[in-house]
Order: structure tokens, then C-alpha cells, then sequence
């Protein structure tokens, strides 16, 4: 037989396709975000404006930059005027005029350079320099919003934010003050123009209003059309992020050829929106230059005859050609501006969206800082839930007595991670208490807090690094031989120096070039280096082999001494070991006791115990509902 | 200390250099970089494919120049004839006055619809050209292999994908036609100058080599530091998103000082970075801007002085500067063509660095299809270690840095049976795994399916034939019915549903409110490890392979669950080849042949009951998993089995 065919079926086949609708409508369905909005927004701006209040000095001294710069530019033709009018017209040729004009063009041209250079540096400069505190005060503010924030948003988006928003405003930024500059530029050549000669003036600038009637008419049409390339954008950038987070798995699973199909039509739509707002964009150029020509026409037909009557200089002829060769570029820059002060708008939301999310644990002001405890845990009443009206845990009271372990088992969603949470006051409870060494967790600073407790989680992170820094993490001062003592003690030290660099080894992406329980074992030696009075482990063992895991519970025991621990058991193994086992079900204390004293009473844990089951976690519900529903029985 | 030091061809773990201060490389890879200029000229070749776009919007190009400088002769004209210096005034002078606007109007009009056919047209073929370059990337990434994702951060591949395809494209629609402009306009203009008036338009033009020069300083400068800000901007990136990923350990250790630490230092060596970049442009900008003016300056002193001995017209003048008026935006932007090349060559050396790669593992020229017949999969003293990226075709014959992962491996397994796969963390069991479906290629000895080397058949028909059911799989932002029938998209639903139902998930998946359409991955819910090695036990079983590896891929799942899967698939593993990796050995006593793994060997080989009764690393094993604790614990393990009656037990 030779290999089925299955992935290269024709489209149509199997679950019901239509034939006539697109491979990313069959498989993915339509999932395009809602992107876009106002051009401006008050509340952005007055946001953003104080993330620049720190630098209004530079700011204020931009602003001069550009208006000595606009002056300078509008000075220009007024000085060709002059020596036209003053030096070269004929019959009043004067060599003496000229010369002064061109001193006083090097020297408005020099105070140009020297503005301009100003202008740009300090915008620029600014400009970066606002957009990386953005991004600081984002991420600073990550730190700190709560961890159910943290949980329900997938860093992708996050990222997004951080970079994608943050450099869209980027270009704004730069550009908004070079908008201003266009502004002023504008209005300046307005009133040099009304002034020189206003009826002259007046004639010429009567081409203005019929760009302003194209532009309204241009204006939703082509808006529609950069929102759409845009949002195509979106879809192409996040289907590529996706692809390559995914790889492996697609390289397994065969996907790479109906998931090429798929970024095909992705990447045809983009290149087709991206078109069409080209289109719009590029229909404004023969209309602004149409009206360049009209105007220039009208310099030269009426203010020629007007030079002819004698009733106008010549200079002021020249100096209305420049003039009106330079105008319409503002305008056209100006145009662009209005796209990006949209898209900034969106990203600037974005951004203080983030900023905006609420920081739900906060230090009191009062907030003692401790330094030595007991190590003992209390939990007094506990009512607590991540969204209102359902609570995880419900009235629950124990105490850990320093020194004691205890194991925390149940059913998934029986709220055994949030008592760990708790009790490092990663939320705050609804009702009742979390006391830590007597003191009420919200009436201690979070960072003297944290430093009583270490924590294992069952999905081993590291960071980019190496092993030794890995270990070390934060406590700057963990000398060499403190990391390898750690890494003796969870029996990490032997695999640590077989490896090409030994403790100096790059880790690769999340630990990459390890195995999951080596990793594992890194992130033990990192909780034991960390040296806290309380050590929670979540689950910590559910993926190291048995080997490991005994070297691990012996490990553990010798760091347990003298420690209070929080154990989240996943495995039976670390279950027998701890001094008092807690059966959670449901946000509720069913069982605790010894692993004897509930073999005797016969509940749950007995009777899951018994069926043996080597996890307590994935229990199928109706298994407990069963076990339950027998228990209460009897 | 930079980060732009990268070495060429460090192996896929490399060494730290200083002892770790939290310095992070990027660069798993490296080559030299190429010169720029024939970076851009492989963009230019690309861009010229197109070949009537490009023809016409050059075509379109020169026309806008030219009406472009027909402007300021109409300009000179214009103001002679107001002066009635030529036609002695009067109704001759209005009337040339009226020919000449009508004229410029004329010239405007049409070098603004050109402007539009060649923006259009430029954009166009940008837009086309990204269209093509994403399509190659996405492919290209999708085609290499593991061992180079395993060297590469994804943060890194993404920014390349999406900002470099960006400078590459903004490049060629805009830069690259503005610059044939540029140069149009000054070569055509200086023809008309400086047949016009040799001083004049010597003077006129005075100011080109001076900005060419200072623009090829630039060019250079800013081709380096943006090279440099991007991989800072990568490292960035890597470690933002790692905190975010690592939020719970950061909180947890609080370690919020020093991820802020670590974050501010990256962050601000890229703005001291960035702000260079942008004081190296704006000076560079202000400087040509100045050159110009000064040009300006010189023929409005040359020409009134020519003026005044009545060598020249008002209106020669007129046009002389009007035509430098033209140049103003041109020489303005030269700053923004310049960054735009810069940020192209490096964009695009990034770019070609992955478009370049062949994957490591490809099929063979002319390779035939897998042929499954008997269904027996075979390792033939199979040897494997990781390569330099230098010594691709290495085998392993200098065998001097590099350590064999696995060697000396040795086993048969067939349709209908099982051969189970033990040992230590980092014991070699995953690689094992990973050479089957060529993830990696082995460096000594044959993987062999039927008697064909797995090396000789397309990639495509051997992944088709086997599937490796990981210990952690991804989930891709779809409906959970997508994602179950990832590997068989046009699998129907009561195929799907027989999927999950025997990888033991459906029952959850109905449990959902919107069933088998909730959304899971990024932006869907998120399943526990047991119920995502579920999906991944499912979505391995549609595509019905004829070899099938668990990978460790039941870690997470319950054994008694476990049991029932294995249940289930029994009359699915009927027909296929079947290996599991585990560490509990429950998951894979019954099969007919265990290997016991450790440092890359196999150190014990056979049946449970040869291995147990052999006494060895197994039977110790063996213990450690049915007794834990002992003593006391074992004593109470023993009297619940016996208060339970028995249980789901082995």
C-alpha cells in the first residue's frame, strides 16, 4: 500500500465545504479585529501630552527651531525680490544692493541650516526618547497589574503593544512637529502673499478651496482604504508570528503545504488592500499638482500684466512663483498626516489601554517591612475568585505551623493554585485573612513578602542566559560556589558540567537545548539559591522521570528542614511525604490529616488513592461525582 | 561586549564569554555580511522582474521629470515677457504672458499625472515584491530544519518577517524610483543649465558632488548603526517577552528590580543608539540643505552681477533658481532615500541570511515516494550528534567537539507492535524520537521503513508515515476541531470526534459551551497539560500514520486515563508500528520490547518481565514506581489495594 494521501485531498472534500468559499474562510473563519477609529482623540493626546511634559524644554525649543526655520524659508524669496527690485531691474542695476543681498542670504541660509539641524535633532532625539519611556512605563506597569491580567492576556498581544503600537507612533511623533512647521509655512507664505500684493494674493490663493472639496470628498473613501491595508497587515503579520511559534508542530504534522495556501490568500489580500490605498493616496498628486500649475498661472497672467502696467514690482512676480512652488508641498504633507494621526490615535489607545489596567495589589502606606519570620501560614476564612460572584475558594481556614509540610491535593479547579497564590498576596482575598508569620499579607510590603517565599512551577521557565545566571537569577550576590552548591543539592551539578560550557553554557530559548526535567532541576536549584523561609512547589514534579524525582524528594526533604512548604502534589510519592495532607474539592477543605489518618477515614483521598490513581489532577469529573456521591452515602 | 559581535557558526549551545552579566546574544547565526551593494543589487534585479511595471514607471519617471524642467523656462519666460523686455510690451507681451501660463499649467498637469502613473507603478511593485518576499520567507522558515529553529529566537525571525520585508519593499517603492528621479533631474536639468549658461549652471550644480559625497558618508554610517539598533531591538524584544512569558516566576522571586534592571539596560543602549542614528542623519540633512542654499546664494550673486553687465535676463535667473527650487524636496528627502537604503541593505542582508539557507534536511534530487508495505521501521546502529552549522556534511568523522547524543542504536519494530523506551533525563530518549520523521538526520548508521532509508524518500511521504505525538505541542489560535484536524484539515467532524474520543477528550470538549468551536491558543482558552496531550494524542491519530512515537506524551495525563487511551487505540495500533518513550513504566510495559536508555546507549534491552527478573537499572526502576516511599507508605499502599477490592490497576 503506499502512504494515504489524506493532507493533499482536494479542497471540497470532507467537512461540508463549500467550493466557492476562500481556504481561510473554511478553516480559519473570519476573525479580522476591529482596529480603527477616530483621527483624534482628546484623551490620547492629553495622555500623551504628559509622557512629553518632561521634556518641554526641548519641545519648547523645537517649536523655536521650526518657527526661526519656517522664517528663514518664507525670508528667501523676499530677499530675491529685493535684489531683483532693488539691483537688477533694469535701468537700476546696483552692484552694492546685490551684494548686500547675498550677505543677507548666507546669512538667513546659515540661520536656516543651524534651525533646521536644531529642529530636526531635537524632534528626533525626543521622539525616541518619549517612545522608550512609553514603552518603560508599559512595561514597568506589567510588573505590577495583577496576575489574573497576566494570565488571561497572551504576550503576543502584549508584544504587540510594546513594539508594533510604539513604533507607529514613532513616525507621528517625528512627523508632527515638521507638521506644525508645514502649518506655520503655510499660513506664513499666506500672509507674506496678502501683504506683497493682496489682490495679486487673493487671485492666487482662490485655487486653495477646490483642493479642500476634492479632499472631502477623497477623505472617507481613501480612510476606508488604509484601514482595510492595515488591518490585512495585522492578519499577515500575526499568521506569520504564528506560523514560526508553531513550526515544529507543523513540520509534524505535514501543515506546511495547506498552511502556504493559507498565507497565500492572507498575503493576497494584503497586497491587494495595500494597492487599492495606493491608488487613493496617489490620485491626490496630479490634483495638488493641477492646482500648483493653476496658480502659478494665475501669477504669471494676472500679476504679469500687473508688472506690465508697472502697478507691481517684478521681484514681487518672482517672489509669488517661489512662493507658490513651495506651497502646495505642505498641503501634500499634511495629507499624510492625517493617516497617521489615525493610526497613532489607534496605537496611542492601545498603549494607555495598557497603562490603564488596574494595579489591585498595592503596598498600604503603612506597609512594614519584614525581614524574619516564623515561616508559619494561616489562612482565616478565606473567600476568594478571579471574577465576581465565583469564588475558587470558599470559608477556607488551616494553618501551616513553621516548619510543617503540607501537601495541597484535588481535582484541577479545586483552587490549590490560588491558595499558593495567596499566600504570596499575588491577589488580594475577598474575605477573611492570609496571615504570613502572624502579620496579614496586605499589611506588608509585597517585596519583603516575597522575599519569605520561593516558588517551583510545574512548567520550568528560564530565561536567555546561562545556566549559572539562570540559577543565580536575581540575587545579585550568589557567588559560584552558592550556585553549584545548589545545583549538588537537586542533583543538577553532574548534567550541568557535561554540558559544552559547563555553568557558562547559553541556554537557548527557554531552556531549548534541555531536556524538561533538566530544566526542571534548574529551576530547584534557583528556588534553593533564593534560600526563603517558605517553598512552594506547584506541581513541581509532575514532569521528571522517577530517577530525578527521587533525587529531587530527597533533595527536597533536606531543603525542607527548617522551612515551611507548600506543596501542590501532583504525584503520590510527594503526597506520602508531607506532614499533613489538604484534599481540596471544589474551593472547599474536604479531607486533612496524614496520608494514615486518611487512609483510615475512607473518603476521597482513600478511595482515590485506592483506585490508584498517580495523580490527584486529571481526574475525570465523573469519577469524582462518584466517589463523592459514595461517600456521602455511607 | 556588543551584541554585534557575533560569531559565524557557534554551535547550537555556545559559551559565554564574560561569566554571565545578563548579556544576551542573538545570534545563533551568523555569516559574514555581505556588501551592500550587492544586497541592493539583488533587490534592484528582483524589483526589475517586473518588468513592464518597472519599464512603465521608469518611462513614467523621465516624463515627470522632464515636465518637471520644462516648469522653470516657463517660469524665465514669464517674468521677461512682464517685463516687456522681448516683445516691447503690450498686447504681444500679454499674449506670450497668457502662452507661458498656459504652458506651465500645461507641464504641471502632466508631470503630476506621471508622478502618479510612477508612484503608483513604484508602490505597486514594492507591494508585489513584499507580497513575493513574505511568500519565500514564510515557506522558507516552514522548510528548515529543527536544528536551525533551534538556534534561532523566534522574536528574531518575526521582526524579520515582518519589519525587514517592510524596509526592503518601502525601499524599492519609494527610494529606489526617487532616486532614478533625482538623478533624472539633475542630469536633465544640468544639460539644460548648463547649455543655458556654463558658469551659471556650474554654480547651480556646485552643490551635487559635495551632497553625493556627504551622502555616501551617510549611507555608510547609517547602514552600520541600523544594523546594530536592529539587534538591539531584537535583544529587546527577547526580553520583554520572556519576562512576560516568565511573569509568574519574575513575581514570584520578586524579582521586579531586576527584570526593570535588565530591561532598562537593553532599552537604553538601543535609544543612545537610535538617538545616534538620528543625529547622524539630521546632520547630514542640514549640511546638504546648507550646501544648496549656498549654491542658491552663488547664482544669485553670479547672476546679478551677470544681470548687471546684461550678460543675462531677470527671467534666466528666475529660471535658474527656479529650476534649484525644484531640487529643494529632492535634496530635503536625500536624507530619508539615504536611511531608506541603509535600512534596505540591512534588511535585506537579514532577509537573504534566512532565504539562503537550504534546510539541512531535503529531499534527496528525484526522490521517490515512502512505500509502506510490511510496516517495519528499523535503526541500524544509529549515531547521532549535534552539528556545527560549518560541518553540515561532517558525519561525524572528526568526532573531536562533537558528542554523540545516541549511539550504537539498534532496534526493529513492526505493524501490530510496540517497542517501549526508558531512562534518565537527557538520556537520549526525544532524540530518538526526532530522527524518525528526519527532524534531524542522524550522523552514523540507517533509519530504515520497509527497507528504505528514510533519507532516500520525499520528506513529505515519510512525515505523512509517521507521527510523533509530543510532550508539549502547540496550540494554534483555531476552534478546537481546527486544531484536532491540523494534520488532516479536511477531515470530517465524525472522524474528529473519533479522534478525541480516543485520546479520552471529548467528553470535555462537548462539556465546553460552544463544543468543538471554542477557541483555544493564543487568544482561546487555555487546557491543562493533561487535556492538551489529549489534543495532541488526537490530532497525531488523524492522519492515520504507520508509525506512531509517543514522545514522553502522556507526562500529564493521569495513568488510569492513560489506560483507557491505550485502550481505545488498541485496535488503531493494530495496524501500525508503534514506539513509546516514557518514563512511567506503566505507560509501556506491555510492550513486546523495552529499551533502557541512559547516556545515549542502550544499556538493557527486552521483555518487562526479562528486564525485571534481570534485576538490573529496570527492575530498579520498576521498584521506585510501584513502591514508592516504602516502608510505611508501602504498607498502606498495600492495605488500600486490598480495602479498594483492586482497582484500574496494572
Amino acid at each position: 500500500m503506499t502512504v494515504s494521501t489524506a493532507t493533499t485531498a482536494p479542497p471540497g472534500l470532507g467537512n461540508g465545504r463549500p467550493g466557492d468559499r476562500r481556504l481561510v474562510t473554511a478553516l480559519e473563519g473570519d476573525r479580522d479585529e476591529q482596529i480603527f477609529g477616530a483621527a483624534f482623540d482628546g484623551g490620547v493626546i492629553r495622555r500623551f501630552l504628559g509622557f512629553l511634559r518632561p521634556y518641554h524644554r526641548h519641545l519648547l525649543a523645537a517649536i523655536v527651531a521650526v518657527l526661526v526655520f519656517v522664517l528663514t524659508q518664507l525670508a528667501i524669496p523676499l530677499i530675491i525680490r529685493y535684489a531683483i527690485d532693488n539691483a537688477l531691474v533694469q535701468g537700476a542695476t546696483d552692484r552694492a544692493f546685490l551684494e548686500l543681498a547675498v550677505v543677507a542670504f548666507l546669512l538667513v541660509i546659515s540661520v536656516n541650516a543651524a534651525a533646521n539641524f536644531c529642529q530636526l535633532a531635537i524632534v528626533g532625539r525626543t521622539a525616541e526618547q518619549v517612545l522608550f519611556d512609553l514603552r518603560q512605563a508599559m512595561y514597568a506597569h506589567l510588573q505590577r497589574v495583577s496576575l489574573s491580567f497576566m494570565d488571561q492576556t497572551e504576550v503576543g498581544r502584549l508584544m504587540a503593544r510594546l513594539q508594533g503600537d510604539v513604533d507607529a507612533l514613532q513616525e507621528f511623533l517625528e512627523s508632527t512637529i515638521s507638521a506644525i512647521g508645514d502649518l506655520v509655512l503655510l499660513l506664513g507664505i499666506i500672509v507674506v502673499l496678502l501683504s506683497l500684493d493682496w489682490q495679486l494674493g487673493l487671485f492666487t490663493l482662490s485655487v486653495v478651496p477646490i483642493l479642500f472639496v476634492v479632499r472631502i470628498v477623497w477623505l472617507p473613501h481613501a480612510r476606508r482604504a488604509f484601514m482595510r491595508a492595515r488591518q490585512t497587515s495585522s492578519v499577515v503579520n500575526g499568521a506569520l508570528a504564528e506560523n514560526i511559534n508553531g513550526v515544529r508542530t507543523v513540520q509534524e504534522m505535514n501543515r506546511e503545504r495547506v498552511n502556504f495556501d493559507l498565507f497565500e490568500e492572507k498575503a493576497g489580500d494584503n497586497l491587494r488592500s495595500h494597492l487599492r490605498a495606493s491608488k487613493f493616496a496617489q490620485i491626490m498628486v496630479p490634483m495638488v499638482d493641477c492646482l500648483t500649475g493653476a496658480a502659478m498661472a494665475i501669477v504669471i497672467i494676472v500679476g504679469g500684466n500687473l508688472v506690465l502696467r508697472e502697478a507691481l514690482d517684478l521681484g514681487v512676480m518672482v517672489a509669488f512663483i517661489f512662493y507658490v512652488q513651495r506651497f502646495f508641498d505642505p498641503i501634500r504633507s499634511l495629507t499624510l498626516q492625517h493617516t497617521m494621526m489615525q493610526r497613532a490615535m489607534v496605537s496611542g489607545r492601545r498603549i494607555f489601554e495598557v497603562l490603564d489596567v488596574p494595579i489591585q495589589v498595592r503596598d498600604k502606606a503603612d506597609a512594614l517591612e519584614i525581614t524574619d519570620t516564623d515561616g508559619s501560614i494561616e489562612f482565616r476564612n478565606v473567600t476568594f475568585g478571579y471574577l465576581p460572584g465565583q469564588p475558587v475558594l470558599k470559608d477556607i481556614s488551616f494553618r501551616v505551623e513553621p516548619g510543617e509540610t503540607i501537601a495541597l491535593v484535588g481535582p484541577t479547579g479545586s483552587g490549590k493554585t490560588s491558595i499558593t497564590a495567596l499566600a504570596h498576596r499575588f491577589y488580594d482575598v475577598w474575605e477573611g485573612q492570609v496571615l504570613l508569620g502572624g502579620h496579614d499579607v496586605r499589611d506588608v510590603t509585597q517585596d519583603s513578602l516575597g522575599r519569605q517565599i520561593s516558588m517551583v512551577l510545574q512548567e520550568p521557565f528560564l530565561f536567555s542566559g546561562t545556566v549559572y545566571d539562570n540559577i543565580k537569577y536575581c540575587k545579585a550576590d550568589a557567588g559560584h560556589g552558592e550556585v553549584e552548591a545548589a545545583a549538588r543539592v537537586v542533583g543538577a551539578h553532574d548534567f550541568i558540567t557535561a554540558l559544552p560550557g559547563g555553568y557558562h553554557t547559553m541556554l537557548q530559548q527557554r531552556g531549548g537545548n534541555l531536556s524538561i526535567g533538566q530544566r526542571q532541576l534548574i529551576s530547584f536549584a534557583r528556588a534553593i539559591v533564593a534560600d526563603r523561609k517558605i517553598l512552594v512547589l506547584d506541581e513541581a514534579t509532575a514532569s521528571i522521570d522517577s530517577y530525578t524525582e527521587m533525587r529531587i524528594q530527597k533533595a527536597l526533604a533536606r531543603l525542607l528542614e527548617g522551612r515551611t512548604g507548600m506543596v501542590i502534589a501532583h504525584r503520590l510519592a510527594t503526597v506520602r511525604g508531607a506532614d499533613r495532607i489538604i484534599v481540596l474539592q471544589d474551593g472547599r477543605i474536604i479531607e486533612t490529616g496524614t496520608h494514615d489518618e486518611l487512609m483510615d477515614r475512607r473518603g476521597l483521598y482513600f478511595r482515590l488513592y485506592s483506585m490508584n490513581y498517580a495523580s490527584f489532577d486529571d481526574i475525570p469529573d465523573e469519577l469524582i461525582r462518584e466517589v463523592l456521591g459514595a461517600g456521602s452515602s455511607t | 561586549m556588543s551584541t554585534s559581535t557575533a560569531a559565524s557558526g557557534v554551535t547550537p549551545i555556545g559559551r559565554s564569554e564574560t561569566g554571565g552579566d545578563g548579556e544576551i546574544s542573538i545570534h545563533a547565526f551568523r555569516g559574514r555580511p555581505k556588501p551592500d551593494l550587492a544586497i541592493l543589487l539583488r533587490i534592484a534585479r528582483m524589483a526589475l522582474r517586473y518588468r513592464w511595471r518597472m519599464a512603465v514607471a521608469i518611462g513614467a519617471t523621465i516624463a515627470a521629470a522632464i515636465f518637471q524642467l520644462l516648469v522653470p523656462q516657463f517660469v524665465g519666460a514669464a517674468v521677461d515677457h512682464a517685463q516687456g523686455s522681448l516683445t516691447g510690451g503690450g498686447a504681444a507681451a500679454r499674449a506670450a504672458l497668457f502662452v507661458a501660463a498656459l504652458a506651465l499649467l500645461g507641464s504641471s498637469v502632466m508631470r503630476g499625472l506621471f508622478t502618479m502613473v510612477h508612484n503608483y507603478l513604484g508602490e505597486s511593485v514594492g507591494q508585489h515584491l513584499g507580497y513575493e518576499l513574505r511568500l519565500l520567507y514564510y515557506e522558507k522558515l516552514q522548510r528548515l530544519s529543527f536544528s536551525f529553529h533551534d538556534r534561532v529566537q523566534t522574536g528574531d525571525l518575526i521582526t524579520r518577517g515582518m519589519l525587514d520585508i517592510e524596509g526592503v519593499r518601502k525601499f524599492v517603492d519609494s527610494a529606489f524610483l526617487r532616486l532614478i528621479l533625482l538623478i533624472l533631474l539633475v542630469g536633465i536639468g544640468s544639460y539644460i543649465l548648463l547649455g543655458n549658461d556654463l558658469v551659471l549652471g556650474l554654480l547651480a550644480l556646485s552643490f551635487v558632488p559635495f551632497v553625493a559625497w556627504r551622502a555616501i558618508v551617510m549611507r555608510f554610517k547609517l547602514g552600520r548603526s541600523w544594523r546594530m539598533l536592529q539587534d538591539r531591538l531584537s535583544v529587546l524584544t527577547t526580553v520583554m517577552s520572556e519576562n512576560l512569558e516568565g511573569i509568574r516566576i519574575v513575581r514570584a522571586f520578586v524579582a521586579r528590580v531586576h527584570e526593570m534592571d535588565k530591561f532598562r539596560r537593553v532599552s537604553d543602549n538601543a535609544l543612545a543608539l537610535a538617538k545616534q542614528r538620528i543625529t547622524i542623519r539630521m546632520r547630514n540633512t542640514s549640511v546638504m540643505t546648507y550646501a544648496y542654499f549656498c549654491a542658491m546664494g552663488l547664482v544669485l550673486w553670479v547672476g546679478g552681477l551677470k544681470i548687471i553687465d546684461g550678460e543675462i535676463t531677470i527671467g534666466k535667473l528666475a529660471e535658474f533658481l527656479a529650476f534649484m527650487t525644484i531640487l529643494q524636496m529632492p535634496v530635503r528627502h536625500t536624507g530619508m532615500m539615504i536611511n531608506g537604503i541603509a535600512r534596505a541593505s540591512a534588511s535585506g542582508a537579514r532577509l537573504f541570511e534566512i532565504l539562503d539557507l537550504e534546510p539541512e534536511i531535503r529531499d534527496k534530487p528525484g526522490a521517490p515516494e515512502l512505500e509502506i508495505r510490511d510496516g517495519v521501521l528499523r535503526f541500524d546502529d544509529v549515531r547521532f550528534a549535534y552539528q556545527d552549522e560549518s560541518g553540515q556534511d561532517g558525519s561525524g568523522q572528526d568526532g573531536s567537539g562533537k558528542r554523540d547524543i545516541v549511539s550504537g542504536i539498534s532496534f526493529e519494530v513492526r505493524r501490530g507492535r510496540t517497542v517501549g523506551i526508558v531512562g534518565p533525563p537527557g538520556s537520549g530518549k526525544s532524540t530518538i524520537a526526532h530522527l524518525i520523521p528526519r527532524f534531524y538526520d542522524v550522523t552514523g548508521g540507517a533509519i530504515t521503513i520497509d527497507g528504505q532509508d528514510i533519507r532516500d524518500v520525499t520528506l513529505e511521504s515519510l512525515r505523512r508515515a509517521v507521527g510523533v505525538v509530543q510532550q508539549d505541542t502547540f496550540m494554534f489560535t483555531a476552534p478546537i476541531e481546527r486544531n484536532v484536524a491540523y494534520g488532516d484539515p479536511w477531515a470530517n467532524r465524525d472522524r474528529i470526534a473519533g479522534a478525541t474520543e480516543s485520546a479520552q477528550l471529548h467528553d470535555y470538549v462537548v462539556s465546553l459551551p460552544l463544543g468543538y468551536e471554542t477557541l483555544v491558543g493564543e487568544r482561546g482558552i487555555s487546557l491543562s497539560g493533561g487535556q492538551r496531550q489529549r489534543l495532541s494524542i488526537a490530532r497525531s491519530l488523524l492522519p492515520t500514520p504507520s508509525v506512531l512515537v509517543f514522545d514522553d506524551s502522556t507526562a500529564a495525563i493521569d495513568a488510569a486515563t492513560e489506560q483507557r487511551i491505550r485502550a481505545a487505540l488498541r485496535e488503531a495500533t493494530e495496524n501500525r508500528a508503534t514506539i513509546i518513550i516514557s518514563h512511567r513504566l506503566s505507560s509501556l510495559m506491555h510492550a513486546e520490547e523495552i529499551l533502557f536508555i541512559d547516556g545515549g546507549r542502550i544499556v538493557e534491552r527486552g521483555s518487562h518481565g526479562e528486564l525485571v527478573a534481570a534485576g538490573g537499572r529496570y527492575r530498579a526502576l520498576y521498584d521506585l514506581q510501584t513502591n514508592p516511599g516504602g516502608g510505611a507508605a508501602a504498607e498502606a499502599s498495600r492495605r488500600a489495594r486490598e480495602g479498594a477490592g483492586g482497582g484500574l490497576g496494572s
